[in-house]
């Protein structure tokens, strides 16, 4: 082979087939290329730092000592799911290994026990319906009856709009039971990923006591797309971003995952109950 | 027999008595408490105090305006967070002098915009819910025309939520829905057939505790006038706790029906 002689198409398909796929990655965020080790070991690119999404289950390696998940098996009752529905719901099952959008349960975070829920939108964009409004009201319940913190990572689309108004309705069932866990005096901490945004974001992302942010991630209420669309705008680029909302007063802090167990139990410990420390 | 979508019309439609003209029926000695001592001043959002069949009460209304001018100045009846975070400050101050709150709503949502998004309109949507769950003086919500989405359940978390006759309820437009779910806005009503977002339909579901007869005349609205002091002294005589407790279980509930260990 010369370059009088160049390869054919097959040729080229044939060479291209044996690099495997994936070596190198783009951030969906500053969009620089990168070889794939170079993604550090949370997921973030080398570049910017923007957090790749996870899943529930890598999220809690990162942050939680142990979980115990609670209502794992909590579904829809088939009477309530018209046939596209239940079929969708199927295939997220299976594709995201998970059966609902958020994992709750209790959990220790450096040795501090709390009530830990993460959100995971692997599963129908981590939207919320009857069954993660439930999971979420009873995280919450749980925290308040045992005197524990809520720890909560927030990733969503918003309302699940295949159940109608009482996906709308779980907005305010959870806000009465973050609600209930204020009045008890008790710490809620909510660290918003990307994306958190809908009804998620006008509901329990932003009542908690101290709200962090992982950096880059796209936090709002309307969808970019939605503004565009009806109003003829073009946003800046940044307009929904973790950073934006910190200068606009929103978020706490920016943390990066890598600094995220030792900020969390930092605040545990400043929040943590007397009679938990005289024991 | 009317298809879904023309109880959507009609709850849209400009022939629909206004905010501000239920409040004129309803409440003697009224006067509107403007600003979020904040931002701004929202007038999508109408606040203020008066007499409701000789009781004090707070009332919280959005408003869609009445004439082009008023109804661009408004939104067309979409809140900013302006206006939500003057629905907190009011509830709130309800709260302090123990009087009641009735919410009026007729709005398609909470405002889009970059400057709204800029300005934490879910953050205040999301404040708006807890002071509503958790607020130690009766509530009650009576959707007039349209409520759609979070930025109509910010006023519809107290203890009662009525429904005129001609009004919907929904998780967004029949328009938006079918443009999510179908890739079609087109097919809002064949959405709308599918959304029960009809005052039986939403009935049926729980959601709201009554529909009532339209309000189109004076003698309407003094019937409702009536019937809302009614349940606001009813409400009223429960002690704090219970009232709450009675709010709890009103939320708590709302989609267990569905579920399954």
């Amino acid at each position: 082979m010369s370059k009088f002689n160049p390869s054919d198409r097959a040729q080229l398909s044939a060479r291209m087939d044996k690099i495997p796929d994936h070596l190198y990655m783009q951030c969906p965020y500053c969009h620089a290329v990168y070889y794939h080790a170079e993604l550090t070991r949370f997921g973030e690119c080398p570049h910017c730092g923007y957090g790749m999404r996870l899943r529930a289950q890598e999220r809690l390696a990162m942050v939680a000592d142990d979980f115990e998940q609670r209502d794992g098996d909590l579904t829809l009752t088939p009477a309530v799911t018209d046939g596209a529905y239940q079929q969708k719901l199927n295939r997220a099952v299976a594709s995201a290994g998970l059966h609902e959008s958020v994992w709750t349960g209790l959990a220790h975070i450096g040795g501090y026990a709390v009530a830990l829920g993460v959100m995971d939108t692997h599963f129908m964009m981590g939207s919320l319906g009857r069954v993660a409004g439930e999971k979420l009201s009873r995280l919450f319940a749980l925290a308040t009856d045992r005197r524990l913190p809520v720890v909560l990572y927030t990733a969503s689309g918003g309302a699940r709009m295949q159940e109608g108004l009482f996906s709308l309705m779980q907005m305010a069932k959870v806000a009465q039971a973050v609600a209930d866990h204020a009045r008890a005096g008790l710490l809620y901490v909510v660290v918003l990923t990307d994306p958190t945004t809908g009804g998620v974001t006008a509901s329990f992302a932003m009542e908690a006591d101290i709200t962090l942010a992982e950096p880059h991630a796209l936090v709002g209420f309307t969808g970019r797309r939605v503004i565009e669309q009806t109003l003829h705008v073009d946003p800046p680029q940044d307009f929904q971003r973790a950073e934006t909302l910190l200068r606009n007063g929103f978020v706490d802090a920016i943390v990066a995952r890598s600094d995220q167990k030792t900020y969390l139990v930092d605040l545990l410990r400043i929040h943590r109950e007397p009679e938990v420390a005289h024991e | 027999m009317n298809s879904a979508y023309d109880v959507v019309r009609q709850a849209r439609s400009q022939d629909k008595v206004s905010t501000p003209w239920l409040i004129a029926q309803l409440l003697t000695h009224f006067h509107e408490l403007h600003g979020d001592q904040a931002q701004g001043d929202d007038p999508a959002i109408i606040g203020g105090v008066g007499l409701l069949v000789g009781q004090p009460v707070t009332v919280i209304a959005t408003n869609k305006g009445q004439t082009l001018a008023e109804s661009q100045a408004c939104h067309f009846g979409c809140a900013t967070p302006a206006g939500y975070r003057k629905a907190i400050r009011l509830m709130q101050q309800a709260a302090k002098f123990g009087r009641p709150v009735l919410n009026l709503i007729n709005t398609p949502g909470a405002f889009l915009g970059v400057d709204a998004e800029y300005q934490g309109q879910g953050q205040a949507i999301a404040q708006c819910i807890m002071t509503g769950v958790s607020l130690p003086v009766p509530m009650v919500s009576v959707i007039v025309g349209e409520a759609g989405s979070g930025g109509a359940l910010a006023l519809a978390c107290g203890d009662r939520t009525w429904m005129f006759a001609q009004s919907t309820y929904s998780v967004l437009s029949p328009e938006g829905y079918a443009s999510i779910l179908w890739r079609d806005g087109q097919r809002a009503a064949e959405a709308a057939e599918h959304m029960r977002l009809t005052p039986p339909e939403i009935l049926a579901d729980g959601i709201v505790d009554r529909v009532i007869p339209e309000v189109t005349d004076v003698p309407g609205a003094q019937q409702l006038g009536a019937e809302l002091a009614a349940t606001f002294t009813t409400l009223g005589e429960l002690p704090t706790q219970q009232l709450l407790a009675a709010r709890h279980e009103r939320y708590r509930n709302f989609g267990v029906d569905g579920l399954q260990e």
